[in-house]
């Protein structure tokens, strides 16, 4: 007898302590959700959390909350059913969209756009070369180009240093300067972004590359489409005019059209109020029409 | 049980005080349900573990039998892709996990080659040579490297260690095998110290007696009776810290550089089973071939981990009955 | 031995040996071997507890100037770039509290079965000791993985199809789930403290107290667990040192970079102490405004995780003593 009543009460106590005011969605109409999860890139993992503050200091009553881990990992949650909002440094590939449609009850992939950043080339600040074809970055992240004297730097060995695999960055660069071959086995992955700037910062024969926001203490180096292009050094201007050759979007991914409070929040991060903020965090705002 | 008078103070269960046979009953029965809800507890660290294998284990069987899974990486891909690559994101994905093993491996016998003989030195110490005041402060002190998390080691070796390296040994990468591999030895030398100075402590004072006895000196006494004896209690250390340092993980993540080189180098960098893990799970889709390899992977560190347990104990439980046969 | 070695020895003259309680006693000290191996392990000790101090006082020098009662108590600003780090304290302490509730219990119970009711050649208390020596060995990230295969995708799954209809409430990572996979990964620590601690029970109290008449099951709650409270506490505070130190097994299972309310339900997601680290180490937007956070928060877990180790050999050494002088 007492045993029953333990049991119940027990389930009446677990039933107490689970919020039900879903953190997570699947498709369909759902009640207005007021508190939304926000999950992916880590080159806009800051960003994301910025918005995230600042919305919620203007919007009381909504709740927030953003995590990193890269932009796969995003594109995963959104596919698992685990996040709202995706943040994403690189497209959705169309196997992507496929595992979110069989996934997700028939979702589509919605994209937004967001902003706008210039991957950079990271070098030390000792480092003397001047500037570097893009052509020659591929070779070497591919490993064929081995020492900084064959681009026109001192004797010595190049270090590199990269993202993990699930990052958007990664896929990013692996797409546009390797044209989609493997990085080099000897390529060091690093977690975030940071974790490259930091390297770079303590290794003088090092290389990366990452988003424009992070470069603190440390070189960004102008890029030239090929060896007779003029080289360009990444700013507002050359991202939004599209002259430095390696600058790219970032997203907002939504299964299906965002609705309710979730669509209000991708509005305002679009309009002038956050893209605003933007510029505060390092990256650029997208390019008025 | 002897025999009470029935004249002490204490009311005792005489015969002319017997409790109720249907109180007896109920006593009896509810001793039976607290054995049985104790019993029952207890096992779930069986079920633990099995669950553990189960689980772990049903989400790689795919790998084995799925024609699905077969399209993208087969078991026998798993170790023979030529150059022995692993970069599961790629156009052509490739799952060679030698390069992972390799470097746990590398990682593992680094570690075990700085903290083995500071642990075991440091055991011997403290069971016989210290005096019993330093005793009590060297060994808590010693134990409470084990309260340091392996995250907070991980990040002193990645923010201040990797430099003080390559300043000494001019290595080429800054994070590479040597800097994890002293990293990993600060998080394993609680563990053999504790076990290898439990091991000292157990060998029979009539040992180190009769050595003396017979006129042997204590450095002598110490490397020909002392230490045979408590070989089988260091050797079980010696397979716990090794065991510890496989399957550690944020060690590795911040120290090794983690890049999937396939080499001998301890200057260039590595990475482990338990690194690649937990940085590509975050972003596998469920259910996908990357994901079932994950979890493999994740399997295949239980039973090494697990099997590296078994033989350690059969070699001990070997050690101790020569020690004992040698003995008569 | 050496000849001279020898005729040293025989020469000596000593007193008529009596066992020696330690083997260095001042008389040996000349010998230069007996020298070289105390100066040598005794260099060995100082070299490990030269670790621990490096990295003490590194952590310490780094985090002492972040440390000020803003930190603890306010929520993380700017990015990560100010303020404080009270939801991962506060995600750490609800963490660990789940995670003992549930595996004290447990482990308690295990090791009162295996010392005082299991029979003497019992197979099943071999599979229980078999086991637990086991789970000590696995590697924290493989309980991440049980976690999200087990916890999550099927106890939580089914949970949700049963009482929720589908949506997903519980088939996410979140605090249950992390917390009672850290339970698991802490069991062994509690389980051998106690053992440990029952075994030190004299048996005549279990047979004094089963002579007066009580059941066992009265003798061990109400005689041996009283008297084995120190060892109970020093594996339970053990544990949940432990438990506040791991990352990997939170890693999918519940941890969270930045949430904007603080967990108070079972079902959410929290921010972590050492988590938090691991992110700021290899995450943070810029690497030098956040170091002395990184430091601070770092000198904060492991404040943390120090006295409770601190507190708990404390406990052990006095009720080590107490036995002793018992006896």
């Amino acid at each position: 007898m007492i045993k029953v009543h333990v049991l119940v009460g027990l389930v009446a106590l677990f039933v107490a302590c689970t919020r039900d005011n879903p953190q997570t969605t699947t498709t369909g109409a759902q009640a207005d959700k007021t508190s939304f999860t926000v999950k992916g890139s880590d080159t806009m993992v800051i960003l994301g959390q910025r918005w995230s503050e600042t919305y919620m200091k203007e919007h009381a009553g909504i709740t927030i909350q953003v995590t990193g881990g890269g932009s796969g990992t995003g594109i995963a949650a959104l596919i698992n059913g685990t996040t709202d909002i995706c943040e994403s440094s690189r497209p959705m590939e169309t196997k992507e969209k496929d595992d979110l449609k069989a996934k997700q009850k028939g979702a589509v992939a919605i994209e937004t756009k967001v902003a706008l950043d210039a991957l950079a080339v990271y070098v030390n600040e000792k480092n003397t070369i001047k500037e570097i074809a893009i052509p020659d970055l591929a070779k070497i992240y591919k490993g064929e180009i081995k020492n900084w004297k064959d681009v026109g730097g001192k004797d010595a060995p190049i270090v590199l240093y990269g993202r993990e695999n699930n990052s958007g960055t990664y896929a990013y660069f692996k797409e546009h300067v390797l044209e989609k071959k493997d990085f080099a086995a000897a390529v060091q992955t690093l977690a975030g972004t940071s974790a490259v700037v930091n390297a770079i910062k303590g290794d003088e024969k090092g290389i990366g590359y990452g988003g424009i926001a992070y470069l603190e203490g440390i070189r960004a180096l102008p890029v030239k489409k090929d060896a007779a292009a003029p080289a360009i050094a990444p700013s507002l201007a050359t991202a939004q005019d599209g002259t430095y050759p390696i600058s790219r979007f970032l997203y907002f991914y939504t299964a299906g059209e965002p609705t309710g409070n979730i669509k209000k929040f991708v509005d305002w991060v679009v309009s002038d109020a956050g893209q605003k903020i933007i510029a505060d965090v390092g990256y650029y705002p997208l390019p008025k029409k | 049980m002897t025999e009470m008078q029935s004249s002490e103070a204490l009311p005792l269960a005489t015969e002319d005080k017997a409790p109720k046979p249907s109180l007896v009953r109920t006593s009896r029965l509810g001793e039976r349900i607290a054995e049985g809800a104790v019993k029952f507890v207890a096992l779930t660290s069986i079920a633990a573990v099995l669950l553990i294998l189960v689980f772990v284990g049903k989400e790689a069987l795919p790998l084995l039998y799925s024609s699905e899974m077969h399209q993208e990486v087969t078991p026998g891909a798993l170790v023979s892709v030529p150059g022995h690559v692993w970069q599961p994101v790629s156009e052509t994905p490739k799952y060679d996990v030698l390069p992972l093993f390799v470097g746990s491996l590398k990682v593992t016998l680094v570690a075990l080659l700085f903290a083995v003989p500071l642990s075991v030195a440091a055991a011997i110490f403290v069971a016989e040579y210290a005096p019993k005041k330093v005793r009590e402060y060297i060994k808590p002190a010693i134990e409470l490297l084990a309260g340091v998390p392996s995250v907070v080691v991980g990040f002193f070796a990645l923010v201040v260690m990797a430099s003080w390296v390559q300043r000494a040994f001019g290595t080429e990468h800054r994070l590479n095998t040597l800097v994890a591999g002293i990293g990993l030895s600060f998080a394993i030398c609680p563990v053999v110290f504790t076990v290898a100075e439990d091991a000292l402590r157990a060998v029979p004072g009539s040992y180190r007696a009769a050595a003396m006895a017979l006129g042997s000196t204590p450095s002598t006494t110490l490397a020909r009776v002392i230490l045979p004896a408590a070989a089988p209690g260091i050797a079980a250390a010696i397979v716990l810290g090794f065991g510890r340092a496989v399957g550690e993980t944020m060690i590795v993540i911040l120290a090794t550089g983690n890049a999937a080189i396939l080499d001998g180098s301890l200057g260039h960098s590595t990475r482990t089973i338990t690194a690649t893990i937990a940085q590509e799970l975050g972003e596998v889709v469920v259910g996908s071939p990357h994901y079932r390899v994950l979890f493999a992977l994740g399997a295949i560190l239980f039973l090494i981990t697990f099997g590296v347990n078994f033989l350690g104990e059969r070699v001990v439980m070997r050690m101790r009955r020569k020690l004992a046969g040698a003995a008569k | 031995m050496t000849r001279t070695q020898r005729s040293h020895v025989s020469s000596s003259g000593a007193s008529p040996p009596t066992p020696p309680r330690r083997l260095a006693s001042l008389r040996y000290a000349s010998r230069v071997s007996d020298r070289t191996f105390f100066a040598l392990t005794a260099l060995a000790c100082l070299v490990i507890i030269a670790m621990l101090v490096v990295i003490v006082g590194d952590v310490i020098i780094g985090g002492s100037k972040t440390l000020s009662w803003e930190f603890i108590s306010k929520a993380p600003e700017q990015g990560m770039m100010k303020g404080g780090i009270f939801p991962a304290i506060f995600g750490t302490v609800a963490l660990t509290l789940l995670m003992t509730l549930a595996a004290v219990p447990a482990g308690v119970a295990t090791a009162v079965y295996l010392t005082e009711y299991a029979p003497q050649s019992s197979s099943v208390a071999r599979w229980i000791r078999v086991c637990i020596a086991n789970l000590a060995g696995v590697p924290s990230i493989v309980f991440g993985l049980f976690g999200l295969g087990f916890f999550i995708s099927t106890v939580g799954h089914a949970i949700d199809s049963a009482a929720y209809g589908g949506r997903s409430v519980y088939g996410q990572p979140c605090l249950l789930w992390a917390s009672l996979t850290l339970a698991i990964l802490t069991l062994p620590v509690v389980v051998v403290s106690t053992e440990e601690a029952l075994r030190a029970v004299p048996r005549e109290l279990r047979d004094a107290s089963l002579a007066v008449g009580a059941t066992k099951f009265q003798t061990v709650t109400r005689v041996v667990l009283p008297e084995a409270l120190g060892g109970i506490l020093t594996g339970s505070i053990l544990a949940v040192s432990r438990g506040a130190g791991e990352v990997a097994p939170i890693l999918f299972t519940g941890a969270a970079y930045f949430l904007p309310y603080l967990p108070t339900k079972l079902n959410d997601q929290f921010m972590n102490l050492g988590y938090h680290v691991y992110v700021l180490a290899t995450q943070s937007p810029d690497v030098d405004k956040t170091k002395p956070l990184l430091y601070g928060t770092v000198l904060v877990l492991l404040t943390l995780t120090f006295l409770l180790n601190l507190v708990a050999v404390l406990i052990r050494a006095r009720t080590r003593r107490r036995a002793r002088a018992a006896l």
